[in-house]
Formats: structure tokens, sequence, C-alpha cells
């Protein structure tokens, strides 16, 4: 399927056989004070090497890899990427990968995300996926709506961890603001894990939420969660921004989790400044139809060939408007796509030696650093990322490295304001022996 | 290829609603689904949801909602009552909805709260009036 821009013929066309004499007659019906008038404020047009320029300064703004060493990763992690998976990619069968409003005449797209789904769930350990949203922010917030829906609308309260990556807390405030329900914050504990005492004196409970590795980079204990969850007839909601985690720890679907979800830059997608991401989403078959977005299934045609259909789209906002499970009617297909390349390009034994070296990495530094002196405050196990407290005025030297191009975490103190001076930080197998001793000896006190 | 009204199984024993619900009196509760009409308009139903034993629900509320391999749909209650049975099988037979609208695919009984609604439901011969002027 291509995508090219109307010529003003093309345009001309159309409004002749709607019988509009012009675009603004088209639109006429679309009430004047919800209509922007005059220009639009834009800067002017750039000529295309103008703007290759403008984006390389704006890009240079940024402390990325390789100019920079970036010990950070907080929800988007450095990871190497097979060449096989760009290669695929440029392919023009996939990279105009959209879900087509007749979507069986597109058989390699749905096979595509038909493969995704089939990798999502075996590397989550769950039942079902669908064919992605947008991204774990959002993910996470779809997830606690589902949870209400699933218990009818009769218990509206949702325990979400501290631990919790910030900004996906924030987004599920934003869904949650207008429907009413309500969000409680559940504590963390010295080790690193949530506290999850609270649950117990919970009742209109609908779901317990909680992250691993969580914010803090400490692999929480599923199956406790689930538990908790399960005794309040509560769903245990499990998210991720790390997946990759999966490759080494155990799965949320083998310790109880209802639903899974998260993000899945980590597989696959270059961290491109931030974005794009892809909402994994995966669940128990028993839940499939309360789940928002879309499936794809395999089936057999009428000469008995395998083939591949939308098994399950009945539910989306373009047939069933106001009463859909989601305004979310469609996936990230590229970014699906890329992930399911890396994914298949790795293979189950190539994906747990890399996830096995993040650990070991991490765990080197880990050990470095409490060799130079420095406190880890969290005991729980952690994958490729923990908290460092660093001796008061770090700060400075912070800076001073950040003027060197290298990144030494982030500090927690603007989302936690009780942890001054403490750091997170990522290691993964891009950061070689040398960049880790080298950053430990600018660190160490 | 939908069915010309003239083919349609209408009963005489049910009552029916605007929205295509019959309703079939049994001794003190009703039983309550969905006319041949609306099963075949729905296509292949694929998934029945039904509301909970107990629950109380008013006319015109949702009671469920039925999928087909085109769509969700909404079931409204033609009447006031109580929920007292499910049809249990539904979930896992779906198709009985298809092939027995007025037997096996029955969705929900209920004991009514106001027998006064019943009477004021369409029978066959006002319901098939309502499908020609469709």
């Amino acid at each position: 399927m291509r995508y090219l821009p109307h010529t003003s013929e093309d345009v001309a066309e159309m409004l002749q056989a709607v019988g509009a004499e012009s675009l603004d007659d088209l639109f006429s019906t679309i009430p004047k004070d919800c209509r922007f008038t005059g220009d639009l404020d834009l800067p002017p047009a750039m000529t295309e090497w103008d703007l290759t320029n403008h984006m390389a300064e704006l890009a240079g703004q940024m402390a990325a890899w390789p100019k920079c060493k970036v010990f950070v990763g907080a929800g988007s992690y450095s990871h190497n990427i097979p060449a096989s998976v760009p290669y695929l990619l440029s392919r023009s069968e996939f990279s105009t990968a959209y879900t087509p409003y007749q979507p069986e005449i597109s058989q390699g797209t749905l096979q595509a995300i038909f493969e995704y789904q089939t990798l999502a769930s075996r590397l989550l350990g769950m039942e079902v996926a669908n064919a992605s949203l947008y991204d774990g922010a959002s993910a996470l917030a779809e997830a606690l709506l589902m949870a209400i829906r699933i218990a009818r609308g009769k218990k509206t309260t949702v325990a979400v961890s501290k631990l919790i990556h910030p900004m996906y807390r924030q987004v599920v405030q934003t869904y949650f603001d207008p429907t009413g329900y309500k969000i409680v914050e559940l504590d963390y504990l010295p080790d690193g894990s949530t506290d999850l005492s609270a649950v117990a004196g919970m009742d209109d409970l609908a779901a317990v939420a909680v992250q691993s590795p969580n914010f803090f980079g400490c692999v929480e204990n599923i199956q406790a969660v689930s538990e908790a969850a399960h005794k309040h007839k509560a769903l245990s909601v499990i998210g991720f921004t790390e997946p990759l985690a999966y490759g080494l720890f155990k799965s949320p679907g083998s310790q109880g989790a209802d639903i899974a979800c998260g993000e899945g830059q980590s597989l696959g997608i270059p961290q491109s400044y931030g974005g794009p991401g892809l909402g994994m989403f995966a669940a128990l078959q028993k839940y499939v139809r309360s789940m928002p977005g879309r499936l794809i299934g395999q089936t057999t045609d009428k000469d008995g060939e395998r083939g591949f259909v939308l098994t399950l789209a009945t539910r989306e906002q373009h047939i069933r408007r106001e009463k859909a499970t989601s305004n979310i009617c469609s996936n990230q297909g590229l970014c699906a796509t890329m992930t399911t390349m890396f994914m298949a390009s790795l293979g189950g034994t190539g994906i747990r030696k890399v996830a096995r070296l993040n650990r070991d990495k991490a765990e080197y530094m880990k050990s470095e650093l409490k060799k130079a002196g420095l406190e880890i405050p969290f005991e729980r196990p952690s994958f490729n990322e923990f908290v460092v407290k660093f001796p008061e005025g770090y700060e400075s030297t912070y800076q001073k490295l950040i003027d060197r191009q290298i990144v030494a975490g982030i500090p927690l103190e603007c989302h936690y304001p009780e942890l001054a001076d403490h750091y997170l930080l990522c290691v993964t197998e891009t950061h070689s022996k040398a960049d880790i001793d080298a950053l430990v000896k600018e660190v160490t006190p | 290829m939908a069915k010309e009204i003239s083919e349609l199984t209408l009963q005489d024993d049910v009552r029916y609603a605007e929205d295509h619900e019959w309703a079939k009196k049994e001794g003190d509760t009703i039983k309550i689904g969905i006319s041949d009409y609306a099963q075949d308009q729905l296509g292949d139903i694929v998934f029945v949801e039904l509301p909970e034993v107990d629950s109380d629900l008013k006319k015109g509320d949702e009671f469920g909602t039925v999928e087909s391999t085109k769509a969700v749909s909404e079931l409204y209650m033609p009447l006031s009552g109580k929920v007292v049975a499910v049809n249990e099988a539904l979930p896992d037979d779906p198709e009985q909805v298809n092939k027995d609208p007025y037997g096996g695919g029955w969705m929900i009984e209920i004991e009514p709260s106001d027998p006064a609604e019943f009477d004021a439901m369409m029978d066959k011969d006002a319901y098939l009036e309502m499908l020609k002027g469709l």
C-alpha cells in the first residue's frame, strides 16, 4: 500500500464527485467556532539541505552514542541491533506496514504481526498477545482500564506501584482523570521492591500493577504480587520497560500475571532520540475479548492453505464507536515488525545470551563501584540498571562528566524527593569493560 | 444472504421488542433471547457476553453483548427484572443463537418486576408489521 499526496487535479475531481465547490464548502458542516482561521504559525519552508543541517543541529544537542558514553536506561535502552533488521525492514512491503482497512488483502503484513504476537507471548509467558499498542505507558493505562472492564465496573480502584516508571504513572493519571476511577500508589520497601502490605486493607480493587524490573532496576517478586492481587479477586498487571530481562528472569506469565504490558523498544528498535516505541500487550486467553487493540489469527482458506485474518477487531472504535474497548484502533506495525525481526534473528538462545551479558556487565560495574566505596542502597536483584548513592556534592562531578561527553546515570531526586544524591545507572552489552572501568575511575570519591 | 421476511421463523408464543429481543413467559419467570431476524442480520455469532445472575436490570438497560464476525452489538432488556439464570452453554456454543434462536439460543431468565411491560410488548403480527416497515 502506498501513500501519495493528492494533486490539485485529484482534489478538484473528488470535490466534483461529492458536489462540493471548494474545500471550505466541503468542511462547511464543521461549526465556525471549532475552525481555525488565519495562517498557521509555522517558520518559513527550508530547502532540503537546510533542513538536513537543522535536524543534525537538533540531534547534536542530545547526548547520544557514539559521541557520548551514556550510562542511562530509565525506559530507553541502547542495544546492538543485528544488521539483518534494518536490511529486512527497508523492504517496501514492510516499511508501509499499516494494516489496511481490508486487512486480509495484505497477507504478508498479517503474517508479520502474527509472528510478532507469537514471539511476544512466548517471551512474556502469556497465552495471547495483541498486535501491539503505541508505547509502554499507554499499554499500562489500557491494561488498568481493561481490569476495570473485567470487573464490570463494579470495582474501580487500581493499586499502582511507585516504582513504575514515573512518566508511565503520569500517563495513567491522564487516562484516569476523566473517568472517576481511583489510583492508589503503593510505596516501596528499603530493599527496592514494592510494598504490598497496603493491598491487604483495600477493597474495591480491580488491579495491582507493578513493573519488573522496576524503575530502580530491581526485579520484583511477581509471584507475590499476583498472589496479593488474586486474594482480592483483582488482576495482576505486570509492566516493564526492559523486556530483554525476561530472556534471563522468570516471565510474568509463569508467575501468575493476568496482563503483561510494557515497552518493546529494547527489542531491536533504535532509541531514535526518544521515539517511537512499541506497546507490548499480552493477557490470559480468558480475557481476550476485554483486550484493547487487534489480534491476528491463523486459519485455513477454502483450498486448505494457511492464511491469516484479522481475528479480533470487532471491539474497536471504528466499528463500535463510543462502546469500543479502547480508542486505540491501530498498532505500531513497523516497530512490531522490527521487534519480530530482532527476536527471530537472535532466537531464544541469543536473547538469553544478550540478557546474560547485560546482567553480568551491570553486576561487574556494581561490584567495582562498591569496591570504590560507593553505596548501592537497594539490595534486590537487578538486571542492567541499578541505583547508586553518591556522596554529597556529586552533582558537580556529574556536570563535569557531561561536559566530557559522559552521562553517568540520571538523578532520581526530581521523581523521588527523598532520594537526594541517588542516581540510576544502566549498563548494557554495548558498554565495553574499558567504558565501565573509565566511569568507575571518574566517579570514585 | 439475509433471509426474506417470509423466510423468518417468528414464533407465536413469544413477545417481541423493537430492538429484536424476544421474551417468553415460563410460569413466574420470563426467558429472553434474540429473534430469528436479529440472528440473521448479525451473521455467524462467535461470542455472547451475559450478565451476572442476581443483576437487577431495568427495561432498556444493556444486559450483554453479542459478537458476530461483523460487529459487536448490545443486548437491551425488553422488560425490567432480576436475572435468575443465564444460558451457561452459550459462551462455549454461541452458534446456538444462530441455529435455534428461540430454544437453545435463549440468553437470560428473569423474574419480571412489572408484568405490564410484558403485555405491552409486540405480538408476532405487530412485530412482522414492524419488520416490513424496516
